[in-house]
């Protein structure tokens, strides 16, 4: 699917699928919905970060991660951070015993702040620290681990006691971290005001841009070599060693690139909902994590995008009206996706959708710009399952994995 | 941090923090036995485990409701009639979930963790709904409160004594099924060579189904010793599920004595530490050095040597 120039490129049928969720996003969502409801669009979309993160690291590489939440609530703290400590000036902390620290270090009786906020008053430093700290963390994780040639299972469980020690610590640490209610009351960003809907709208498409630069580095990862052998890996990680490649480090690599995702999202995430809590890292949140990209298609980073959106309006629309039945709709969206349709949304639409394309694409030929409103008719609903990108490797998903 | 204590002092604290670090170790030699069999024939980890502790642990509770309105006179013995029943209830939802879904994902060992996730949701979220969010807690027996006095400054409270004991006799009983039994030697037959230990008769997915009951059996009895040392709710299993996967992991997987072994170390030093640093930073403080020596040592501590 290379074209020569980037124009053609979203003409091609790979790229009409971009163009079609950029549309949706940037067009249909905006007009269609009031500024509350895009803000919460908005959060969700921050989960499809991770989502896609995850879609290189386990989809592709079989790397499963159940402590996304970690690099995801790294990058979102470091965000809350500067954000505290831009709110926490000498002037509006007045009244505390110590001014000029943020709030709940004045309640737990702490009177400096700490060396490790220090940094953090610095805007640059920030934002290198939004995908560094996320990304130090996964390669100390990842080196300890992939050296070693653990995988499968033993990750995933050491990950999410990494999870698990992560929450104790920030809700433990109470004058340090804000505890369990986490950093709340942030207000500016360098002076400007985060609260309003104005600037909501502004962050929602500031997002909608960060989302749509992580696809295309996730898409230039998977269509090269690199993409490939992490695929390969996947399949027989010993016929990928013997042919010279070292396995640790591809691992470590894509295992930080996810983290690196988390982490844009986790600080976006706190930039649209205004706060950071440890109820955002934990095993739970975590998990949750990994069914965003399970139900778009694990080995789709578009799909992610669907699966990120669709299971987080589902949770906030079950929780507003019936929250008794959400864990079991979780829990059978669990089950379900494992048991009857691995590949996600994005597999069935290959299977059942892409067929009825092929008949428009072949009637349309040399008018492809015509090929998006039938792509649209195609399908009964619009938002819903309009999930897949081109992908070759797609149909090749092998469940004989290690 | 022994700052201010004399030896004697010192001493006392151990003992103490050493047998309420024991109550920690009955409850994870329970449920890390049942996980670990499991995990260690099929290479798959329960996610639900908590789940089906805590169905066990609801099933004593309606034993021991049951017997104090219509059986009031044998209500000293209800625990032995409910630990029959909670492992049975558990052992037959066991081979229910490995006939529905677990026997489908044999490959897929990571698919069965979501899988199994989605399981412990739903389970949560029925006793939820028939049991209500608050804990609910049994009457023990008369002659399970109280403790033992050793000395002036060290007491035992019998039903963590109790508790302790079950521990321990069905660690042995499973080591006796495991090395002495028929049926033993098919699991640990297939544990070492699948594909040979069909070769040679040996009907592995009915032991597969087996093991898995059996787990999820031993995940019942663990669930009703449970309510004699604290109360339970919806959510008590996921509180222990992390540590648990840790000793399973920690011990090495297919090793029963590891399992043992590690969950005596994992909550000595847990409650040890407790009383000297606060709660949470004990719990930080163990799980970082248990995942720390397991970046170093990923077999665990003793592992099962099998040419693969």
């Amino acid at each position: 699917m290379k074209s020569s120039s980037p124009l053609k490129w979203f003409a091609t049928r790979e790229g009409l699928y971009y163009v079609a969720l950029a549309v949706l996003l940037v067009v249909l969502l905006p007009l269609a919905l009031d500024p509350f409801r895009l803000n919460m669009v908005g959060k969700y979309l921050t989960y499809a970060f991770v989502a896609i993160g995850l879609v290189m690291c386990w989809g592709k590489a079989g790397i499963l991660s159940l402590g996304q939440g970690v690099f995801f609530g790294l990058g979102g703290y470091c965000m809350a951070m500067f954000l505290k400590l831009e709110a926490s000036t000498p002037e509006a902390t007045a009244i505390q015993s110590t001014p000029g620290i943020p709030d709940f270090m004045d309640w737990n009786q702490l009177t400096e702040l700490p060396w490790f906020w220090e940094p953090f008053h610095s805007f640059s430093f920030t934002l290198l620290a939004v995908i560094g700290v996320p990304v130090l963390l996964a390669f100390v994780i990842g080196f300890a681990m992939f050296t070693r040639r653990v995988g499968g299972v033993y990750f995933a469980i050491i990950t999410q006691a990494i999870a698990a020690i992560l929450t104790i610590l920030i809700i433990g640490q109470q004058g340090y971290t804000g505890g369990v209610n986490g950093i709340t009351d942030l207000q500016t960003l360098n002076g400007w005001d985060i609260r309003t809907d104005e600037a909501r709208t502004i962050l929602y498409f500031v997002c909608v841009g960060m989302l749509f630069l992580c696809l295309f580095v996730a898409r230039l990862v998977q269509n090269r070599k690199l993409g490939r052998i992490l695929v390969a890996m996947n399949a027989q990680e010993n016929r990928v060693r013997f042919s010279g490649y070292d396995v640790a480090a591809f691992k470590i690599f894509v295992f930080c690139l996810a983290a690196a995702f988390a982490g844009v999202g986790g600080a976006m995430f706190t930039l649209i909902v205004g706060f950071m809590s440890p109820s955002f890292i934990g095993i739970v949140a975590s998990i949750e994590m990994v069914i965003f990209c399970a139900l778009g298609g694990r080995l789709s980073i578009l799909g992610a995008v669907y699966g990120a959106l669709l299971v987080n309006a589902a949770k906030s629309g079950f929780s507003e009206s019936f929250p008794e039945l959400w864990p079991f709709a979780m829990g059978a969206l669990f089950i379900g996706v494992v048991l009857a349709f691995p590949n996600g949304l994005a597999g069935l639409y290959q299977t059942y959708v892409m067929p009825l394309e092929d008949k428009i694409f072949k009637r349309n030929k040399g008018a492809q710009l015509e090929a998006k409103p039938a792509e649209k008719a195609a399908e009964p609903k619009p938002t819903a399952e309009k999930t897949s990108d081109y992908d070759p490797m797609i149909d090749s998903y092998s469940p004989e994995k290690s | 941090m022994f700052d201010g204590y004399t030896s004697s002092e010192l001493m006392s604290i151990f003992a103490m923090q050493g047998f309420a670090g024991l109550s920690l170790f009955s409850v994870f030699v329970l449920m890390a036995l049942g996980l670990a069999i499991i995990f260690g024939q099929m290479g798959v980890i329960n996610m639900a485990h908590g789940e089906f502790m805590i169905l066990g642990a609801y099933t004593t509770y309606l034993t021991s409701g049951f017997f104090q309105s219509y059986l009031p006179s044998l209500f000293g013995g209800y625990f032995f009639v409910a630990m029959v029943l909670a492992f049975l209830i558990c052992a037959a939802l066991g081979a229910f979930v490995e006939w529905l879904m677990i026997r489908r994902l044999y490959h897929r060992p990571l698919d069965t963790l979501l899988a199994t996730w989605g399981l412990s949701l739903i389970m949560q979220q029925a006793y939820r709904s028939i049991f209500g969010a608050r804990e609910v807690g049994v009457d023990l027996p008369e002659w399970m409160m109280g403790a033992i006095q050793v000395t002036d400054l060290v007491e035992l409270p019998i039903n963590g004594l109790f508790v302790m004991i079950i521990a321990l006799s069905i660690a042995v009983g499973v080591y006796f099924l495991m090395y002495r039994s028929g049926y033993g030697k098919k699991v640990r037959a297939v544990v070492q060579n699948r594909p040979m230990a069909e070769a040679v008769g040996i009907n592995s997915a009915g032991i597969d189904r087996a093991t898995f009951a059996l787990g999820c059996g031993i995940a019942g009895v663990a669930g009703a010793a449970f309510t004699m040392i604290g109360s339970t709710g919806p959510s008590s299993g996921q509180a222990y599920i992390v540590d648990t996967f840790l000793v399973v992991v920690f011990g090495g997987a297919q090793s029963l004595i590891g399992t043992i072994v590690s969950a005596f170390g994992i909550s000595q030093a847990q409650s040890t530490m407790e009383f000297f640093l606060s709660g949470s930073m004990a719990k930080v403080l163990t799980l970082l050095v248990v995942v720390g020596i397991l970046m170093l040592r990923p077999e665990g501590l003793m592992a099962l040597k099998v040419r693969r």
